[in-house]
């Protein structure tokens, strides 16, 4: 590997995405995590993909930001080239190309086809009339907001559960609603006749009325209203603002028109594996027909998203069709759907509990012989729904009297204990999450509800599985004997790493926001650097940008380490310890120029001591024209790569030992860790850099690196663990980056490297699975937000003498230009050191003569 | 010291830094000078007397059952910016003087 360089490839597949909706995006970020595929998205949007399945919190307040699943640096990040407003009109299947509708061509050598599907708007006459409008895409949204604001009624056709949606949507803008459906009953697809006629009442109850067995025959002028609907029953209905949901079609044009083969009534049919009747064609999400069914659902298209990704980069999966239940809440109403809602199971019988007081209905279809749930339908109340859904889903087999798993629990109600599930029952079937893996992850070390959703992704989807999620991680801990309370301090609940997960999942930028919502009072010396430390790894924002300075402790905050006489001590990086004799000269001219002592550091740098504060900007000013930059030595952040010469000088190097530590440096300098990481890279077993004693150490070997972790460990000195063998340079740097990141994200505050793997539970071993065999399946994200940090360094120090606002803190005094006269050095050995107490009480320097009793008096005085 | 006491102005409110503090000469003594998020301003001597030197302006605001405090950057102890007192060492104490914000002037009783 060249070092000085990005490792460039020119052999990377070409993937192109047709499509950039939930469903594609998922795709690309599955094939993202492997280096070896050059991604191409091409959006007929305008904008990147977003979360579809909330759409209308839109109008509750949602902006299109919060609903966005990716931005552009993000898949810039991640390699994606991605084009919007690029709609494909064309396929090429022997040249392998696709041509947008601007004319780009692009070639691919796996093509996957995330078209989506369009609302199914029924032929009837006056549809096109203005205000006659879909509920789809956020531009829908801006175009159903600007119609509604000129009207007061607005009528959604269809009363599907889209429909619903929608109806809610309209209510939320403050229409007069109605909801018209074809059918004698709402959600005719997840609900009985029973239970869709509760679900009326109910709806109406809140204000929308619902019109079942409508057909709409024509629009025309209103009297009232923009428009009047004549339905085929003579009746009309008068609205100003016309809403169609009533269904999705497949986006299929492009399989039809360029000979794929399609299935009778649309969907472009895939098999197993998601590839069409092309082999180099795939297609997944509502655009693609799997033995003949489509799935209006976004959890079985982000299935068939894995399986495509998997089977193009040579891994065997397969789709197999999708469990289709649903629970969800319409306008505050608790709605849920399991499997065969309908009882058309040949011999099911059926226990029903309705309750027209509480509006509550519930059903359950069961097995002929009464062992197996079948199906279910809640109205009202949803509470039994993740029980219900786990007797259906793994077979469970029901206990005698099943209808007591729906009765009011007036009576003893058999609970299904989560003791029960199998370790195969699906507890996040977004993510495909199972009780085994959970229990696996708190096997291998998470110690609380944060750390297995991070390192599962359980929950992360749709979210409605977290409170399932949380009786099964409660119940596996409560095995375990464990009650793991890490609270940093009184000011927040929380441990360090949930407090990571917190900040990184809501993407909170500054310490105010994570107070106020998540802890109390105004924090203190112990959370508010520990916050600031998490917030510099996650986003690396300039350190003392106004919200951040005040966190920092005083090392940061001047950017120097604090000595014991209120100095600072001045550290220039030289990465690897590798120093020109110009800048060497530079630093000697400068310590000479502010009379600082100087001294070679453990870690194979220069410390310059005896800065006052007023002098720093000036003595950086000069370092930094002299092409140096911040060391970063009062961080807790990555010190120093110490190195030996290597094979460039040395008779006995193996590896260049020398380029290896600078480009480490180089690589890893600014990052913010819990603790201070040192590195060394020795040139071979003789170890002249000591690397066995650092938090990352790398030592030579003829084949390549052998790679050492968690050395160090400062009071308790600790020997590191050898973590890998004869590594090249690019897996070593890859097992860094990731080994580096699973630190930050999981230590405790102020945890050194050598602490935590101790704590780690699995310790070495679980690290290694973790960071070589991807046990976690994180690595891919662990190296993203590792190439973000590195991406995104700055010298603060350069930062900070370009600001005027900045300069304005070195002032020793607020009102006046002296300097502290306590600061005082005595000469030893031709340098300076401070002055003891003794010697600056001889010179009469000391202002300690403080007493309680003058602070007693001068607290009692009330000037107002 | 002999003479009145008196409000003496400072500096201007915006040489200050929310959530952090300044240092300030007022007749040879040095003060630390702090401003909270909700406006309000505080002076305590800038002597740190455990870590005996002039740095307790450059440590981080907090609070503690409602006192609100500065941590000391040398070896952190708690100073109470309303009294003075040590949260973490009854022995230890610096002095706190009234302090407030006239015409966007700070002013401390001195």
């Amino acid at each position: 590997m060249d070092l000085n360089a990005q490792p460039q490839s020119i052999s990377k597949q070409q993937i192109v995405v047709v499509g950039n909706g939930m469903v594609g995006h998922h795709f690309v970020e599955q094939l993202s995590q492997y280096e070896d595929y050059q991604i191409t998205v091409l959006s007929a949007e305008p904008r990147l993909a977003y979360d579809r399945v909330h759409l209308s919190e839109y109008f509750s307040g949602k902006t299109e930001s919060d609903l966005a699943l990716i931005t552009a640096e993000q898949y810039q990040t991640l390699g994606v080239n991605f084009h919007l407003d690029a709609k494909v009109s064309h396929i090429d299947k022997r040249a392998k190309t696709v041509t947008t509708e601007q004319g780009q061509s692009y070639s691919y050598d796996k093509l996957i086809l995330a078209t989506g599907s369009y609302p199914f708007v029924p032929p009837i006459p006056g549809k096109e009339r203005p205000h006659c409008l879909v509920y789809r895409t956020i531009d829908d949204l801006e175009q159903i907001k600007a119609s509604a604001a000129q009207g007061t009624v607005g009528v959604v056709v269809g009363g599907g559960l889209l429909g619903l949606e929608a109806a809610n949507a309209l209510k939320e803008l403050g229409l007069e609603t109605h909801v018209v459906e074809f059918a004698p009953q709402l959600m005719g697809v997840q609900l009985d006749s029973t239970g869709g006629q509760l679900l009326k009442r109910k709806i109406e109850a809140l204000g929308v009325t619902v019109h079942t067995e409508k057909a709409t025959q024509q629009i025309v002028d209103g009297k009232q209203c923009v428009h009047r609907m004549e339905f085929a029953d003579g009746s009309y209905l008068e609205t100003d603002l016309i809403l169609f949901s009533a269904g999705i079609r497949p986006y299929d044009n492009l399989a039809r028109e360029f000979d794929l083969t399609v299935g009778e009534r649309g969907g472009i049919v895939i098999n197993n594996q998601c590839q069409t009747s092309e082999q180099d064609i795939y297609a997944i999400g509502e655009c693609a027909l799997w033995n003949n069914f489509i799935f209006g659902l976004v959890a079985p298209g982000y299935s068939m998203a894995k399986v495509a990704a998997a089977h193009i980069h040579g891994e065997s999966d397969s789709f197999t069709g999708a469990d289709m239940s649903t629970k969800l809440k319409l306008m505050g109403v608790e709605v849920g759907s399991i499997g065969d809602a309908h009882a058309k199971t040949p011999g099911a019988q059926c226990f029903t509990y309705q309750n027209d007081r509480d509006l509550i209905y519930k059903k359950i279809v069961v097995s002929q012989d009464g062992k197996n749930l079948l199906g279910a339908v809640l109205v009202g109340d949803t509470s039994e729904y993740d029980s219900l859904l786990q007797y259906a889903l793994n077979g469970i087999e029901l206990p005698e009297d099943p209808d007591a798993l729906i009765l009011p629990s007036s009576g003893e109600k058999p609970s299904l204990g989560v003791d029960a599930l199998p370790d195969s029952a699906t507890i996040c079937s977004c993510l495909n999450v199972t009780k085994g893996d959970i229990i696996n992850a708190i096997d291998n070390g998470d110690t609380d509800l944060a750390e297995i959703k991070a390192s599962t992704k359980a929950s992360s989807g749709c979210g409605g599985c977290a409170a399932l999620l949380k009786t099964v991680a409660d119940s596996e801990f409560a095995k375990r004997g464990l009650e793991v309370k890490k609270d940093i301090c009184s000011h927040f609940a929380y441990s360090r790493t949930e407090l990571f997960h917190i900040i990184k999942a809501e993407k909170i930028r500054n310490f105010d926001t994570l107070i106020e919502k998540h802890g109390q009072g105004i924090g203190c010396e112990i959370c508010k650097p520990a916050v600031a430390s998490i917030l510099a790894s996650i986003w690396n924002d300039y350190i003392l940008q106004s919200d951040h300075l005040p966190l920092q402790d005083t090392n940061d905050v001047y950017l120097g380490n604090m000595q014991k006489d209120g100095t600072y001590s001045i550290v220039p990086r030289m990465p690897g310890g590798e120093i020109t004799p110009d800048k060497l000269i530079v630093i000697g001219e400068v310590a000479k120029a502010y009379n600082l002592y100087t001294k070679i550091t453990g870690g194979q740098r220069i410390d310059l001591f005896g800065a006052r504060v007023d002098q720093l900007p000036d003595i950086w000013e000069k370092l930094i024209a002299a092409g140096m930059e911040t060391g970063h030595a009062y961080g807790k952040s990555l010190r120093t790569v110490k190195s030996c010469v290597g094979s460039t000088w040395c008779r006995y190097g193996v590896q260049d030992s020398m380029s290896m530590a600078i480009f480490l440096e180089n690589r890893y300098k600014g990052l913010r860790t819990p603790h201070k990481v040192k590195f060394a890279v020795s040139g071979c077993t003789r170890e002249c850099a000591e690397a066995q004693s650092k938090d990352i150490g790398v030592i030579a070997t003829e084949n390549g690196w052998n790679l050492y972790v968690s050395g160090n460990g400062g009071m308790k000195p600790r020997h590191a663990d050898l973590f890998a063998t004869d590594l090249d340079d690019t897996t070593l740097v890859k097992y860094i980056d990731r080994y580096l990141m699973f630190y930050v994200r999981m230590a405790d505050r102020l945890q050194r490297t050598s602490v935590w793997l101790e704590s780690l539970e699995g310790g070495l071993e679980y690290a290694q699975k973790v960071v070589i065999d991807d046990h976690l399946g994180i690595n891919d994200e662990l190296e993203k937000q590792m190439a973000a940090v590195v991406d995104s360094y700055q010298c603060e120090w350069k930062t900070t003498i370009e600001s005027p606002e900045q300069l304005k803190r070195f002032r020793q005094f607020v009102n006046s230009e002296k300097s502290d006269p306590s600061i005082q050095f005595v000469n030893e050995r031709e340098q300076i050191r401070p002055a003891t107490i003794t010697e600056k009480a001889a010179a009469g320097l000391l202002i300690d003569t403080v007493t309680i009793s003058d602070s007693q008096q001068v607290t009692e005085v009330n000037p107002a | 010291m002999s003479t009145a006491k008196n409000w003496q102005t400072i500096c201007h409110k915006q040489d200050l830094v929310k959530n952090s503090g300044v240092c300030a000469l007022l007749q040879e003594q040095q003060l630390a000078i702090f401003l909270t998020s909700d406006d309000q301003v505080y002076s305590i001597t800038n002597w740190d007397p455990a870590g005996k030197a002039n740095v307790l302006y450059r440590g981080i605001i907090g609070d503690s059952e409602g006192e609100i405090f500065v941590a000391s950057p040398l070896y952190k102890e708690r100073f109470s910016l309303t009294t003075g007192k040590c949260l973490d060492d009854e022995q230890l104490s610096v002095i706190s003087y009234q302090t407030r914000i006239q015409d966007n002037q700070v002013q401390v009783f001195f």
